[in-house]
């Protein structure tokens, strides 16, 4: 198989998922796409049909608990934000994402 | 060394779960002396070998319980109250978490004390355990070589004798192909027999914790207090499990077992030893005949698409602003697979990759269900391999699927495992392992195998000391 992706397209993927990448990186990444592809690319060679995907295999179906406050998982607010870099009056601080222009 | 002699109290980090607890139960040896010496272990090693991220300092009483105060070393994707939690990533260096996991809980109240954190590949990403942020790992069998991963600091915890019994989690090969390059036992669970509550994410859909231990015993023990249902992880199993211990020192005459894999290119270096191993069940009176089952190399396709997939939705909580720091601090490994996975579940791409990716993983365990119908366990080698160079891993984006080809299919099945050492190299002191899986929620199975197995070899560095 040729190498079918671009760099623009890593690119592309990099924003969505919100990975800041060098150009080093985007060059060594978009190598590294190419080779996984290639590796993956067998699956074609399987005959699937009339088969149902298996999202996990051991037959558990959903299992629901009632809609109740359990005080044993809860943080204080305290605990809640000991952890965070930034917060200001018991909130997180997060980045900016709506612009006015 | 294949036979250490427990001699001196110096020793006492040398011992099995099972030896210490009796010693302690028996007031011949107090639990702090052990925790001490383990300590002392620690620290005569951790600066060459790097296994530990961190660890006591001065020993410490648990609750009351069969653990008995005993140390366990503990994977550093486990959330603990006592310790940073990582995961070997710079994203959470220095994070610590405000809960703990459920498996430490249980752990805990059985008198267990946690020892210390191991080293892993960066989010359990890998097969080598040198994809951490922190440094590698080198193997305490041979520190040119690689410990495995990427519970690799799990597994060397063990061969090197820092710690009594450790915890180890598995997406596809994590617990098991690090106990075959490093000489220990590693018992992977079926998919939900372990509560993944508190645990850092990787892939959710195959994600096992389990025990690495120095012997099958030992790994029996520690299961019956991992294993159960948590209502803190809807994918645990409510059924209630056996008592795991039940099922050793039982005979294996007259049961099924099928040999996967062997006539697979690469395994020049294992397969002779697996055809002994196999010998030596027949001889136990198994019926052992080889078996033909979907090529493994469409499993390393099925785990990259759907692994990526998962950690690329579960990494992306990973934004530096409720804890630990921004998305720049991902690591090479890390970007990759999480890029990879977005780009598989992209409108116009899932279909091609995500979506045919379950289908042949369908198509996987049909083919187990087939296979067991007439077999009662499966074997193969655990790693087509043994411990391999460090460095190994960055000459392929791949290393890690390859080393861990022959745990997968049965891994992306959510079957049970478990790796026993087959056989030592006298040249390098390097092992190699033997992979027994059995049907799901079937840990009895491989517990019984494997230590009828280990009870009839020499291989296990421990046994001796019982």
């Amino acid at each position: 198989m040729s190498a079918t992706i671009s760099k623009k397209l890593v690119d592309e993927i990099a924003h969505l998922a919100n990975i800041p990448l060098s150009d080093k990186e985007l060059s060594s990444i978009t190598k590294a796409f190419d080779e996984t592809l290639q590796v993956i690319d067998n699956l074609s060679e399987i005959d699937t049909t009339g088969i149902e995907p298996a999202h996990h295999t051991t037959g558990l179906e959903n299992i629901m608990r009632e809609d109740v406050v359990d005080n044993e998982r809860m943080f204080s607010q305290e605990e809640a934000l000991s952890q965070a870099k930034k917060t200001n009056g018991g909130y997180f601080v997060v980045p900016r994402i709506l612009h006015n222009d | 060394m294949l036979y250490q002699e427990f001699s001196t109290m110096t020793d006492l980090n040398k011992l099995t779960l099972k030896k210490a607890q009796k010693l302690v139960a028996e007031k011949e040896v107090t639990a702090a002396e052990i925790q001490q010496a383990c300590i002392d272990k620690i620290k005569e090693v951790n600066g060459k070998l790097n296994i530990f991220l961190s660890h006591l300092d001065a020993p410490v009483t648990a609750s009351e319980g069969s653990l008995h105060s005993l140390p366990i070393a503990v994977k550093d994707n486990v959330c603990t109250l006592d310790f940073p939690t990582t995961a070997s990533s710079k994203v959470l260096e220095g994070y610590r978490p405000p809960y703990e996991a459920s498996i430490i809980r249980k752990v805990k109240e059985a008198g267990g004390v946690i020892l210390g954190k191991t080293n892993l590949d960066a989010w359990a990403h890998g097969s080598s355990t040198e994809t951490s942020d922190f440094g590698r790992t080198l193997n305490p069998r041979n520190p040119d070589h690689l410990p495995g991963g990427s519970s690799g600091g799990s597994a060397a915890a063990v061969a090197s004798d820092t710690c009594i019994i450790a915890i180890g989690t598995e997406t596809a090969g994590s617990i098991r192909q690090p106990s075959a390059w490093c000489g220990v036992v590693g018992l992977k669970p079926t998919y939900g027999r372990v509560s993944r509550y508190g645990i850092a994410a990787m892939a959710s859909s195959t994600d096992s914790p389990g025990p690495i231990a120095k012997t099958v015993e030992d790994a029996a023990t520690l299961l019956d207090i991992m294993a159960g249902h948590d209502p803190f992880d809807a994918t645990s199993n409510p059924a209630e499990h056996p008592v795991f211990s039940n099922s050793l020192n039982k005979k294996i005459s007259g049961m099924k077992v099928g040999v996967l894999y062997q006539d697979l290119e690469g395994l020049e270096e294992v397969r002779p030893y697996i055809d002994a191993a196999s010998k030596i069940l027949e001889d136990l009176g198994a019926e052992v005949e080889y078996a033909q089952a979907l090529d493994p190399h469409y499993a390393i396709s099925v785990y990259t698409i759907a692994q990526r997939a998962e950690v690329s939705s579960n990494l992306a909580r990973y934004t530096g602003i409720r804890y630990g720091n921004d998305r720049s601090h991902f690591g090479d490994e890390a970007k990759r697979r999480i890029m990879l996975g977005t780009h598989a579940l992209r409108k116009g791409y899932a279909d091609k990759y995500y979506l045919t990716a379950q289908k042949v993983r369908a198509k996987f365990a049909l083919d187990f269900e087939e296979l067991f119908k007439k077999y009662d366990v499966l074997i193969s080698a655990s790693s087509p391999t043994f411990a391999q160079k460090i460095g190994a891993s960055e000459s392929s984006s791949m290393f890690g699927e390859l080393a861990d080809m022959l745990q997968e299919p049965s891994s992306i099945c959510g079957l049970p495992g478990i790796n026993v050492p087959v056989f030592r190299d006298p040249e390098t002191n390097l092992f190699l392992g033997l992979n027994i899986v059995a049907p799901a929620w079937r840990e009895d199975l491989v517990i019984q195998f494997g230590d009828a197995y280990e009870k009839a070899t020499s291989w296990n560095s421990w046994r001796n000391n019982d």
